[in-house]
């Protein structure tokens, strides 16, 4: 099957291999990504304030897009999945945020929220399958992993309706598809320091330190990661075991080396 | 809503601070409590309390990570987060209110800064 994918800014620069694995796995497991045409960065962290317009409209052109186009988007980068969806959130609840988007844009026919956002992830448990990822694995891990969530796919909960915010299970079970064994550890969903890390390092130099100590307390030889903020964060500070979920994905699909 | 006032942040911030407890969850979870000035249950009093020029001063403003741990944690759905955002937002768009500048950006680039970083510190620290 083919899907729409909005891929955004950092996949196609430093975390280029988090989208090359996540292709090639998709394809081998039947799924066929097919980037958007025109997309625009979606700008990176959601703009709260009810009155941020114009920061949310390249998001709105995305998934504009794929609404007439299948009807879903798929994303892989955990930061513009949590601002492609909230602002999908608002234009499907928001009364003013809608009404001032759609009369800015003048779409053909008006954007209500319609397009459904699925993260990467959530194409491999409800699409694909973690029981056919199984079967198609050909190389296991066979490691112990730490899956870290960070904050991005989780919050707020009421909106990315991703997975239980305090205690998810999807990336552990991700692990345990592709051969490994997942290790549970207390920081897993604890902030990286995020964007913080531009103007306060020691900040972001704590928080990413202790995930990757609480990491290694229970044994983790790889630290999985779907963000390439949360990913360089954590290189900075110390973590040489931290990979991409897609990097081990393709390993074990056996279509990288 | 063009006056930069107290109405003005709570407009803006989407979330109603009357509803708060004061149980101080928010800031039992927030992970940047240490750095701050104003914790997060601080800014939702303080915005029930109409204390703009003491908001307008925090420099946790510039700390808080908007990972949304004090929303998530809440047990009266008030949004700590967007508090702090709207105050950042309405320091920001006030005559030299932001906290980088474009000049700062590349000496601290280095060969394996994500875009994404750039782009998210841009749109939290100007406007």
């Amino acid at each position: 099957m083919k899907i729409c994918y909005y891929p955004g800014c950092t996949l196609k620069n430093q975390a280029k291999r988090l989208d090359d694995c996540a292709r090639l796995s998709a394809e081998a497991l039947g799924v066929t990504m097919e980037e958007i045409p025109e997309w625009q960065c979606c700008g990176g962290v959601y703009p709260m304030a009810k009155d941020e317009i114009a920061t949310k409209l390249s998001s709105v052109r995305a998934l504009d897009y794929a609404k007439h186009h299948g009807g879903t988007l798929l994303t892989l980068c955990s930061a513009c999945h949590n601002v492609i969806k909230r602002v999908n959130n608002d234009m499907a609840t928001e009364k003013s945020i809608r009404d001032k988007v759609n009369n800015y844009m003048r779409l053909d026919e008006r954007y209500e929220g319609e397009t459904k956002v699925i993260h990467y992830l959530e194409m491999l448990k409800d699409i694909v399958g973690f029981d056919n990822i199984k079967k198609a694995v050909k190389n296991p891990v066979n490691k112990k992993i730490g899956a870290y969530y960070g904050c991005l796919l989780l919050r707020p909960s009421n909106v990315m309706a991703f997975d239980n915010p305090e205690n998810p299970t999807i990336l552990e079970d991700f692990i345990s598809a592709i051969g490994g064994t997942p290790v549970k550890y207390p920081f897993r969903n604890e902030c990286c320091g995020a964007y913080v890390s531009l103007t306060n390092k020691s900040l972001t130099e704590q928080k990413s330190k202790k995930i990757l100590e609480s990491a290694a307390a229970v044994g983790a030889e790889l630290v999985l990661t779907a963000c390439p903020l949360c990913y360089y964060n954590l290189k900075k500070n110390g973590g040489d075991n931290v990979v991409y979920f897609t990097e081990l994905l393709a390993k074990a699909l056996g279509v990288t080396e | 809503m063009e006056n930069f006032d107290i109405e003005y942040i709570k407009e803006i911030s989407r979330t109603d601070v009357r509803k708060c407890m004061k149980c101080g969850k928010c800031s039992g979870r927030c992970p940047a409590f240490n750095d701050m000035d104003i914790k997060p249950h601080q800014f939702v009093t303080l915005l029930g309390q109409g204390k703009f020029d003491v908001l307008l001063k925090s420099k946790a403003i510039f700390s808080c990570l908007s990972c949304m741990a004090c929303v998530e944690r809440c047990p009266r759905g008030v949004a700590p987060a967007n508090v702090i955002e709207a105050v950042r937002d309405t320091v920001e768009r006030m005559q030299n209110g932001n906290a980088i500048k474009a000049e700062d950006i590349p000496p601290i680039v280095d060969d394996l800064i994500p875009q994404q970083l750039l782009v998210s510190a841009y749109r939290k620290y100007r406007k």
